[in-house]
């Protein structure tokens, strides 16, 4: 089937054409390659994981996708478009929302204040009108606090909304940083091991709110984790990375059945 | 009331508003050092800079007259108009506007993520560029800036105050500067405003944001270079108050970039992050330099107020390094 054309999944959910395509990225820190040649695309409305063994250079390729790190070779295609070199906040500003695999939230800030910030991309009027507070400005305040509740109350996490982010446990941080991504109203969301370091019963609560959240706000997901299990049961498709290479890329069945993947993940070793 | 107790209080409202100028200033030190990390030693130079400007500007002094002077042969020195002081202060504050985006500009978007050691050099060095600037564009003569301010003390207060005292006591009330009360009424609105910026608009949160977290600040979508200029413009904007009324009160002047060194204990004090901490460590300064000078001055000598500051904020150095209101020092082993 063609990349470009719609499809129903099994759960009844529509996958749309491309959103984002990597074409032949190459990163390099100096000497060393963290990434090789990689090549795939992201499909609206899908929950797309990237996977691989410690060190494989996922979350260098999520910090391309965010425009953390430049690429020195290959390109980045954005809703059809050739993206120019950006800054991190220029791709946020795209519409690209990120989470962090050591949780970055403003600590000092309440719950709602961390959320509230997810909101900065739809609230356009500028300093003076914001400094007076008056008409646009105000009104621009109370709709994106309406939405910042809704998604609140969707995460369930109203009962801290008043609490500084700092005291909370780290559960829960990671639940607000999701919220403050999911704010943006992203066209693409993507997270950083958004299961790392949780027990079985919070991984499970996380899992619920991805698939809840592609299902209900119909968020395209694009995924790091190296916990295979997890992987699998949610995503539609995967691809594989193994020292800064592709090694595999499909469906879930696909990637398990595939030789290359089995090698990675049983040690095999390397020539 | 006793004469004694009478003295006592008049003594705490001086220091009192002394206290707010110096508050005013470390202002400035918390905005830019909360935001961005940088310990910005020209701050006082910023005062001084802004305060000539303003003179430069109300008087229709022509900048660079001098230079101007001396390379082209001409005598020019005076634009002939006068300004007032309502749009002096306008003007003034676009001049500020344009030099916090320099200093980004030309300065700090070269240093991002040097070492704290290094951005403070660099405001070292800033802080004499600047006052050369001043001095090339404005002239090095002590000027007054009269903008209006009331000056002098209060007839009202005194007399009220010389009612208070027991029967039969020989007092003649108070001595309140006027310029202190309007300094003092100015210097609140001022935090209040700043406090309700930072709290409850778009642009406040990203400060506070990118105060806490620079890599999640990006990760929203809040560009640094942007916030960093907004920063040094509200801290150019607490330089023109600053400068207005150190200005107002002893001339404009090249000892008053001297008044940021006044704010370094205050800082101590009150914590380098906290806008709160600033303001109440200028008031503690304030009073307790004017208290102390008034009663143990004599016994010691006087002149105490040169150092009492910087003794208390020794103390709280030892005893709470973080200061009043920072955020306390954690170390994770």
């Amino acid at each position: 089937m063609s990349t470009q054309e719609s499809y129903v999944t099994e759960d009844g959910r529509t996958i749309g054409p491309t959103v984002m395509e990597m074409k032949n990225i190459t990163l390099r820190f100096g000497g060393v390659k963290a990434i090789t040649d990689i090549s795939f695309d992201i499909r609206e409305g899908e929950i797309r994981a990237i996977i691989g063994p410690n060190g494989a250079g996922k979350s260098s390729m999520l910090n391309v996708i965010s425009g953390f790190y430049v690429p020195q070779e290959g390109e980045v295609w954005y809703k059809g478009k050739k993206r120019p070199p950006m800054r991190p906040y220029q791709v946020a500003q795209q519409g690209i929302a990120r989470t962090f695999q050591n949780i970055a939230l403003f600590e000092g800030m309440t719950v709602l204040d961390n959320v509230m910030t997810g909101r900065i991309r739809q609230m356009t009027s500028g300093v003076f009108a914001q400094a007076i507070w008056k008409g646009k400005a105000e009104k621009e305040e109370v709709e994106n606090r309406e939405f910042v509740e809704k998604i609140i109350d969707f995460l369930e996490i109203q009962a801290i909304r008043k609490t500084p982010v700092g005291r909370l446990p780290y559960g829960l941080k990671k639940r607000v940083e999701l919220a403050r991504a999911l704010a943006a109203e992203p066209s693409i969301l993507l997270l950083d091991e958004p299961m790392a370091g949780m027990n079985v019963e919070e991984k499970e609560d996380m899992s619920r709110f991805i698939l809840d959240m592609n299902d209900e706000f119909g968020t395209t997901i694009a995924l790091i984790e190296h916990d295979m299990g997890v992987v699998m049961d949610l995503s539609d498709r995967v691809v594989v990375m193994d020292y800064g290479k592709k090694i595999g890329d499909g469906t879930p069945d696909e990637v398990r059945n595939n030789q290359e993947v089995i090698d990675a993940y049983l040690g095999v070793a390397h020539d | 009331m006793p004469v004694a107790f009478l003295n006592f209080m008049e003594v705490t409202m001086n220091g009192l508003m002394a206290g707010v100028l110096y508050a005013l200033v470390a202002l400035g030190f918390v905005l830019i050092y909360k935001a961005s990390g940088i310990f910005n030693y020209a701050q006082g130079v910023m005062a001084l800079f802004s305060a000539l400007t303003l003179v430069g500007i109300m008087e229709g002094q022509v900048p660079f007259s001098h230079l101007i002077n001396a390379l082209l042969g001409t005598e020019i020195h005076h634009f002939g108009w006068h300004i007032n002081a309502f749009f002096g202060i306008l003007f003034t504050m676009v001049v500020m506007v344009g030099l916090a985006y320099c200093v980004q500009r030309f300065v700090f978007r070269h240093l991002v993520g040097q070492e704290p050691i290094i951005l403070f050099m660099a405001t070292i060095g800033l802080a004499y560029f600047m006052e050369g600037l001043g001095d090339l564009m404005w002239g090095s003569d002590i000027k007054t800036l009269a903008v209006g301010l009331p000056q002098g003390g209060s007839f009202a207060i005194e007399d009220l105050t010389a009612t208070w005292a027991a029967e039969g006591e020989r007092y003649y009330g108070m001595y309140i500067d006027q310029l202190d009360i309007v300094a003092t009424v100015v210097a609140a609105i001022l935090v209040i405003a700043l406090v309700l910026f930072a709290q409850y608009t778009k642009q406040g949160r990203a400060m506070r944001a990118v105060a806490d977290d620079h890599q999640a600040a990006l990760s929203v979508g809040i560009s640094l270079n942007f916030i960093w200029v907004l920063v040094w413009s509200l801290a150019g904007f607490v330089a023109i108050v600053a400068g207005v009324m150190w200005g107002a009160k002893s001339g404009v002047q090249f000892s008053l970039s001297l008044i940021a060194l006044k704010a370094l204990p205050v800082l101590m004090l009150g914590g380098f992050t906290s806008i709160p901490g600033a303001i109440v460590g200028g008031l503690i300064i304030g009073v307790g330099e004017k208290l102390f000078e008034y009663q143990f001055g004599p016994m010691l000598g006087g002149a105490t107020e040169n150092w009492f500051a910087y003794v208390l904020a020794l103390l709280f150095l030892v005893f709470r390094p973080q200061g009043l209101f920072g955020e306390k020092i954690i170390e994770r082993v």
